[in-house]
């Protein structure tokens, strides 16, 4: 009896530590979203969408060119570095599993992973930005692409990984070769798995100032030039917030709002995804 | 050893489909199945039973060369299919595999529909016309069992049928193939009885086209089902005979005490 109420008592500790942590953990994010949308609804309106970045102590103003910058960068991001990405854990999982060359591809790709965002900013800014002589849009796509890059690698591989050996073996069982097995069956059974790889990735790029600053810089004016420099939102709000000046503090809060809830939205729309899809 | 290479003179009475010869099988350095020598009869079901990782799953497995697919496993010797050496290196194995089907211990369906699930195979080997491929696919999944409770659903996935449902699907998926020999892992062990009786005598309607090969854990099951069996133990064929003779009188004393529960 002794034993079972210490049992017990063991128990109710554990499970109030963990209660505790998660709360901790959820405290932050909380207080996070409460801040960033308390302090960013006022800038909230129609003309955030329609109006350019205006010059300080202007009237009106929003972020318009920031937004649709923001758009280009990192959809061109993820244009370039997904398929790459993709196929590149299509090798680590199917082909080069034990192989040298796949040991030392899925060591590189963890480095990259973990690299910090500015190292990637200033490598691109070194050999696109210095060599071309200037800031421009594409070269911040590259960076936002090289941080895409190693995410859906990562993701495409663990995801194949998960896909049972005797479901590759049913496929080859049938006389299906291996690039049949691979596009049809194996690729198939993970995919929830890689787009909800490719939305996190998404989401982790579409804040990312650091790897901008040093590469599309930032634009004042509508540009689709992506030769010239262009707007973005981080970096507009990275100028904005640091400003002395009041109404571009309360656009730098509205574009932290907009971001935050873009990467929400991803992130559940990734969770409802993986998850219909296990359900099937 | 002995008895083994004697029997195989005597053992079948029919056509033979699949013969080993001297067959040595390694993982790496290790031999997993030693100088294995014998014949299975045409449209008869033969079993193999032993313990576990008495190598009769690994022996099941090189008739397809599943193998393969795995760096470091290897195969000495020969094994004929009608004669012919499916060891050599001139066999391509993507049409051997469509010769020699096979169903696994776990249901596989792929994540695509019924239909779909059948016509991956077909399509592979063949170029038919939809009418074609569609009558195709009815017929294969009469053959196993499952037309009836499929036919009206053949859009949905293949992942929202039953298990014992998933095996049929995968039996159907092979035979769809139309293949000579049909090998079964141990194809009930993951199913409820019903299921597994359903599957019991699906084997037993299915040996009338195929050749059929089956793995089993249950002595039952192999003394139901099949009409010759071979009782491997640690990597050797003991004894190899028809199976009511050798369930009833064992020659192998090795086999009597397997049989009669007494180890394994």
């Amino acid at each position: 009896m002794e034993l079972l109420a210490r049992r017990k008592l063991t128990n109710q500790v554990a499970l109030g530590m963990s209660m505790a942590a998660m709360v901790f953990g959820l405290f932050w994010l909380a207080w996070i979203l409460l801040t960033v949308i308390q302090l960013g609804i006022d800038g909230l309106s129609l003309s955030l969408f329609t109006e350019m970045t205006p010059p300080p102590g202007a009237e009106t103003g929003g972020l318009a060119n920031a937004i649709v910058g923001s758009l280009i960068l990192v959809g061109l991001g993820t244009l370039v570095g997904t398929p790459i990405g993709i196929m590149a854990g299509i090798y680590l999982a199917e082909y080069g599993r034990y192989t040298l060359l796949g040991r030392v591809t899925r060591f590189v790709n963890d480095l990259l992973l973990s690299a910090p965002s500015i190292v990637i900013g200033l490598f691109v800014y070194a050999v696109i930005v210095a060599t071309t002589g200037k800031f421009s849009a594409w070269s911040g796509a590259v960076a936002l692409a090289l941080l895409v890059l190693p995410i859906v690698v990562r993701t495409t591989e663990n995801m194949l990984m998960l896909v049972p050996g005797s479901l590759r073996e049913a496929a080859f069982a049938l006389g299906a070769p291996k690039h049949v097995v691979i596009r049809k069956v194996t690729l198939r059974a993970a995919r929830s798995g890689v787009v909800t790889g490719v939305l996190l990735a998404v989401a982790r790029i579409a804040g990312e100032t650091a790897p901008l600053l040093f590469t599309a810089l930032s634009n004042q004016f509508w540009s689709l030039d992506l030769n010239e420099p262009m707007a973005n939102l981080p970096v507009t709000i990275f100028k904005f917030a640091m400003s002395p000046f009041e109404d571009w503090q309360r656009l730098a809060w509205a574009g932290v709002l907009l971001i935050t809830l873009g990467v929400l939205g991803l992130n559940i729309i990734a969770r409802v995804m993986f998850r219909a899809e296990k359900l099937h | 050893m002995q008895a083994a290479n004697q029997s195989k003179q005597s053992v079948i009475t029919g056509p033979t489909q699949i013969a080993f010869r001297n067959f040595n099988f390694y993982y790496g350095e290790f031999l997993a199945l030693k100088n294995i020598n014998f014949e299975m009869e045409k449209n008869k079901v033969t079993a193999f039973i032993g313990p576990s990782g008495c190598g009769k799953s690994t022996l099941l497995r090189t008739i397809n060369r599943m193998y393969d697919l795995y760096p470091n496993q290897r195969a000495e010797g020969e094994i004929l299919l009608n004669n012919e050496n499916l060891l050599s290196p001139k066999v391509d194995v993507t049409t051997l595999r469509a010769r020699v089907g096979m169903v696994f211990q776990k249901p596989t369906p792929f994540p695509m529909s019924i239909f779909d699930n059948i016509a991956f195979g077909v399509s592979l080997h063949e170029k038919l016309s939809r009418a074609e491929l569609e009558e195709r696919v009815q017929w294969a999944l009469v053959k196993a069992a499952l037309w009836p409770e499929v036919k009206d659903k053949l859009h949905q996935s293949g992942m929202s049928l039953s298990g014992g449902q998933q095996q049929r699907l995968c039996i159907a998926r092979g035979i769809a193939v139309k293949p000579e020999v049909l090998l079964l892992d141990e194809p009930t062990s993951a199913l409820d009885p019903i299921s597994t009786s359903r599957i019991e005598e699906l084997v037993i309607e299915l040996k009338n086209d195929f050749t059929i090969v089956i793995v089993t854990h249950n002595m039952q099951q192999a003394a139901r089902i099949s009409d010759y069996t071979a009782y491997m133990y640690l990597g050797e064929l003991i004894e190899y005979g028809v199976t009511d003779e050798l369930f009833l009188r064992p020659k192998k004393k090795e086999t009597e005490d397997y049989i009669t529960g007494r180890f394994g």
